[in-house]
Formats: structure tokens, sequence, C-alpha cells
């Protein structure tokens, strides 16, 4: 039971780190239906720039808040240079599609260059340190706590700032019906650039988590969290936030209980066929809504 | 129609030139065996990705695990020479079995996952995809000829330009062939409103496994093409990154346009090889930066694909009978 009890905990770590990522993944696809796959990128500069605060001796709180505000910035011109004018030219969505693999590709050959990140790995310093508590026969770490309590914290953060602000009433416009929020005086570009940052803040947020958890950054290192926040997103309905955060923590759970007491090398397999059966049986993900077909 | 024959007889006179030039340029060293092993490469690329354009320029299913079946045919085929010998006969039917591999692999997973659409289909072949690789790296506890994630060696090294030239033909031909029949048609309606093909008639169902299929097994084709130029096989080579590769090739060339993919197919691969000669080795870690930008660059500049819908037809050509043709409308 105890051991059950610290896979568990386990699985809640790893779900959490996808949570901050999905969470990206969501609103971007929920106000312009697209895949973002550079987002899995913009984990792995928010992991470098917060690395580069450390190293300095910047304080972690100080370094991740840095790699936030440069992901967010990063968000933005990606969003500017590459997927608005495709927008603008009423694009099929499928050229948005292959941009942002493209762009993708771009963030992870540049930061393999010298002049950049390097293409080697690098040993991410200890944000905490290190301890270990036992709670009722469970062992938790520092760093498990230190996930919980900054996802807790961001997700609050974007609560209050979806369902309590202006900006994001007029997110959830755009995401409900782009013609009718322009046509009302919403600025529908700044609400999509503003969506951008905040999901590529949280991104940067989840790069430093990561590398805190798994302490070896390198620049392809944001293609598999990336890849499993987004099944995590699809899984709990794309476009819904509680679905991503939901389908983040069952996602988590599955492989860190599948490796556990399954198989380990099977185990993004069994991640996936959940996935494919989940879709089968409700095509729209868990919370995602079925809209009714246009004729 | 003798103008149609003629027109069929010219083009089989002008492939089969075109193989004899580039048969006897090879064979008198006026193309170097490293191009020469990129052509045959960019030809097997160009075979698997024609059948991706059934799928997804043609009939409009959204499928990223292309890769996993061209894994498929190449992992099937590979086997099969590996241990029964590289006689000619034995690659045929090796070609043919990982063909069929795939075939028959994309039938059953297509026909429960077949009715999902767009984006949850695309991210449901997108996972299957990622299934197939980790069986790839755990292939070695089926059969220790198959290697696991060490990779598969020993593969022997039968491929040859012929093969991968008339391969490709054979492809291009079922492909042009299925489109311009009323299945085709059929396939195309499915893509451009399905709920309104299932309204006038057509078994949406039946005509979305046909593309699947076919497409999966060209593939597959192309897989074992693959295994028996490079002798080797690694999972990784067919992870869902490579997936997105083909993708690429379908979308840059034009949804709807076999030339485009052909295009494409060829350019992409001869792109990526010619970026290493043109920046030196000074430069040659910028080599996927360029190639990024290059991509998202194109994107940007025709989003619609280089050829847009556009067919290259000789009929046309000879007939005279105006430029550009009908634009058959991209998705």
């Amino acid at each position: 039971m105890g051991q059950l009890l610290e896979q568990v905990v386990n699985g809640l770590q790893l779900g959490f780190v996808y949570a901050l990522i999905a969470v990206g993944y969501t609103m971007v696809y929920g106000i312009i239906k697209l895949i973002n796959f550079a987002h899995g990128d913009v984990i792995m500069v928010g992991a470098f720039v917060t690395f580069f605060g450390l190293v300095r001796g910047i304080p972690w709180p100080v370094a991740i808040l840095i790699g936030m505000i440069v992901c967010a910035v990063l968000g933005v011109v990606i969003e500017r240079l590459a997927y608005r004018p495709l927008r603008e030219k009423g694009a099929p969505r499928i050229a948005a599609l292959i941009t942002a693999i493209g762009v993708s590709l771009f963030l992870e050959n540049f930061a393999s260059l010298r002049i950049a990140f390097g293409p080697d790995f690098r040993q991410f310093p200890a944000m905490v340190t290190r301890a270990q508590w036992n709670i009722f026969g469970v062992t938790i770490s520092s760093i498990q706590v230190l996930i919980v309590s900054i996802t807790i914290l961001l997700v609050l953060i974007l609560q209050v700032v979806v369902y309590r602000t202006k900006i994001g009433k007029a997110m959830r416009a755009v995401s409900m019906d782009m013609d009718a929020a322009r046509l009302m005086g919403i600025n529908v570009n700044m609400v999509i650039a503003f969506t951008f940052a905040i999901g590529s803040a949280l991104a940067a947020a989840a790069g430093a988590l990561w590398a805190a958890a798994y302490p070896q950054i390198w620049p392809y290192m944001g293609i598999m969290p990336g890849l499993k926040a987004f099944t995590a997103a699809v899984l709990g309905g794309i476009g819904s936030i509680p679905g991503a955060l939901l389908g983040a923590v069952l996602m988590g759970q599955a492989e860190v209980l599948t490796a556990a007491y399954l198989t380990t090398d099977f185990k993004d397999a069994v991640a996936f066929a959940m996935l494919i059966l989940v879709l089968l049986i409700r095509p729209a993900g868990l919370l995602g809504k079925a809209g009714p077909e246009k004729v | 129609m003798a103008t149609v024959r003629r027109n069929s007889i010219i083009s089989a006179g002008l492939i089969v030139a075109l193989f004899i030039v580039l048969y006897v340029m090879r064979q008198q060293g006026l193309m170097s065996a490293y191009w020469a092993m990129i052509l045959d490469l960019a030809l097997i690329t160009t075979t698997s990705a024609i059948g991706l354009s059934l799928i997804y320029g043609f009939t409009g299913q959204f499928s990223l695990g292309h890769a996993a079946f061209y894994g498929i045919g190449a992992y099937v085929a590979a086997f099969i020479t590996k241990s029964y010998g590289a006689t000619t006969l034995n690659f045929t039917l090796a070609l043919l079995a990982g063909a069929l591999a795939a075939a028959v692999v994309a039938f059953l997973v297509g026909l429960p996952i077949l009715r999902l659409r767009s984006d949850y289909l695309g991210i449901a072949t997108l996972g299957f995809g990622v299934i197939v690789k980790v069986f790839f790296d755990n292939s070695d506890k089926l059969s220790k000829l198959l290697g696991g994630s060490m990779g598969m060696t020993g593969i022997p090294r039968i491929t040859t330009f012929p093969w991968v030239f008339w391969s490709a033909v054979l492809v291009i031909l079922v492909a042009r062939n299925l489109v311009n029949s009323s299945h085709g048609r059929a396939c195309i309606t499915v893509r451009e409103d399905e709920i309104a093909a299932d309204i006038m008639g057509i078994d949406t169902t039946r005509f979305k496994m046909l593309a699947f299929t076919l497409g999966c097994a060209m593939a597959g084709l192309a897989g074992g093409l693959y295994a028996h130029l490079y002798a080797f096989l690694h999972p990784k080579s067919f992870e869902f990154l490579k997936s997105f590769d083909v993708l690429l090739i379908v979308v840059l060339g034009g949804l709807g346009s076999l030339t485009g993919t052909v295009v494409a197919g060829m350019g992409v691969v001869f792109l990526q090889e010619a970026l290493r000669d043109v920046l030196g080795q000074e430069f040659l870690e910028w080599r996927g930066v360029v190639y990024a930008l290059l991509l998202i660059v194109l994107m940007i500049l025709r989003p619609q694909g280089l050829m847009g819908g556009w067919e290259f037809s000789l009929d046309r050509l000879l007939l005279r009978r105006g430029k550009g043709g009908k634009a058959r409308g991209a998705a």
C-alpha cells in the first residue's frame, strides 16, 4: 500500500509538469485550432534560460521568472512572425501545422548551434536542497513539493486570469466564436498574442520544473514531454483547460503505474493505447464537447 | 481515343528514356556513388509519400503515423531476406510481403480508427506510430534476428537503382489511375465533404479504408526497399518525427497533386544533401536552421503548396489545351 501511494505521488509529480505544458497546447488550440508543435521546444528554451540564470547565482524563483518572461516574448514573436501571416492570408489549417513543425525544427537546430546553447547535455543545478520526508509511510522529496506547489500556484493564477479578468473574458469569447468576438470590438490578434504569451510562460516554468526533476538538459529535451502533454490535452478534450489538467494527471499516473507494475519496456505503448481507446469511446476526449456537425 | 493511346506510348517512352539516361550516368560514373545513393533514397521517399498523398492529399484522412507503416514494411522484408537468403525471387517476395504486412496492419488499425476525424485521427495515428516504435525497440524479444533497440544488422544490400526506379513508377501509375477513376473521385468527395459524400450514396468508410490500406501498402513497399539499400534498420528511423517528414512533403507539394508530391519528395531529399555542400564544413551545423527557415518561409509564401492541386499532364501539353488546367481546391 505504501509503495502504491509512493508511485501515485511520483505520478502526480510527472502529471503536474505535463499539466503546465498541456494547458498551453489546449489554450492555443481552443483559440486558433492549431496544434502548436513548437510548444515542446519552448519548454527547452525555458529550461535553458533558467539554467543560465541559476549558474550565474540568481535565486531560483527569479531565474524561473526570467525564463517565463523570455519564453512569453518568444511565444509572441513566434506567433507574430510565423502564424499570423498565414492567418491573415486565410491559409488552410494544415499550412499552419507544417509551419509549426518548421518552427519546432528551427528552435531545436538553432539551440544546438555552438553560438546558442550548444548540442551537449548539461547538468541542471539543484534549485532546492534535496530532502526527503516520511509522511504516513510515503516518502516525499523536496523536489516533488516544489513541483506540486509551483504548479498549483500557477494554475490558480491562470484560473483567475481566465475567469476573473477582462482579457480572460476576451480569450473565452474568441475561443467560442472568433468572428463574433471581433464584431464586439475585441482585438483578436492581441488576444491570440496574449494566449501565446501565457501558454509559453507556463511551458517555461514546466521546463524548469522538468529539469529540476530530471536534471539533464539538451536542445531536444522538449520533444517527448511536449508530445506526452499534447496527448494529455487530447485525452482530456482539447480546448478545455480543466480537461487538460485532468488528462495530464491521468497521463502521469498511467505512465508511472505502468512502469512500476506492468512493464517498463512498453510503458509508452500502454499510454498511447489508452489514448486511442479513450478517443474511440469518447471521440472528443474526456471533458471535450462534441459540437454538432454543420451541414 | 487515338491521341490518348499515342500519348501513353510517348509517356512510356519518356519514362524508359529517363531510366536509361540515369542508369547510364550511374554506370559511366557521371554521378558519384554518393549522389546515386541520394537519388535512390529520394525515389524511395517519394514512393512512400505518394502513399500518404492518397491518404491525406486526396482522401483527406489526416495520418501522422505513416513512418510506422514504412517501418513495418522494412522490418518484414528484411526479416524474410535475412532468414531465407537474398535471391531475386526472395527479394521480390519480401517486398510484396512487406507491402502486404503494412496493408493488413493498416486495415486492422484503420477499421476502428478511421471513424475519428481531422486532428483526432491525426493524434490517434500518431499514437499508433509511437506504439509501433516501442514494438520495434523490443522486437528482439520476438526474434533475435530483428535486433531490438540495437538495430537490425546483416540485411543483404540488394536494392539497386532499377528496383527503386520501377517501384516508384509502379506506385505513381497505380496512384494516378486510382485518382482518375470513379473510386478516386469518390475519395476526393470524402475529402471535400464527408457528410455530403455520405448523402450522395458514397460508402465513405469503404473509400477511406481503400485509400488508407493502399497508401500504407505503398509505404510498406518503400520500407522494404529502404531496408535493403542501407542494410541496417534502427527503430529511431521510424519514430513519429519521421512521419512529419512525409507529411511535410505531401503538404509542401500541394494537397491533391501527385506531381507536387513527386517534386517535393525529390526536392526535400536533395535539398537536405545540397545544403551540406553549399554550407561547407564550417557552417555544417547551420544546415538544420536553414532548412527549417526555408520550410517556414515557403509555407508562408505558398500555403497551398508548390503545385497547389495542379497536375502535370502530357495530354494537355501536347494538345496545348490552355495552360494551368483545372486547379483542384486543396482542403
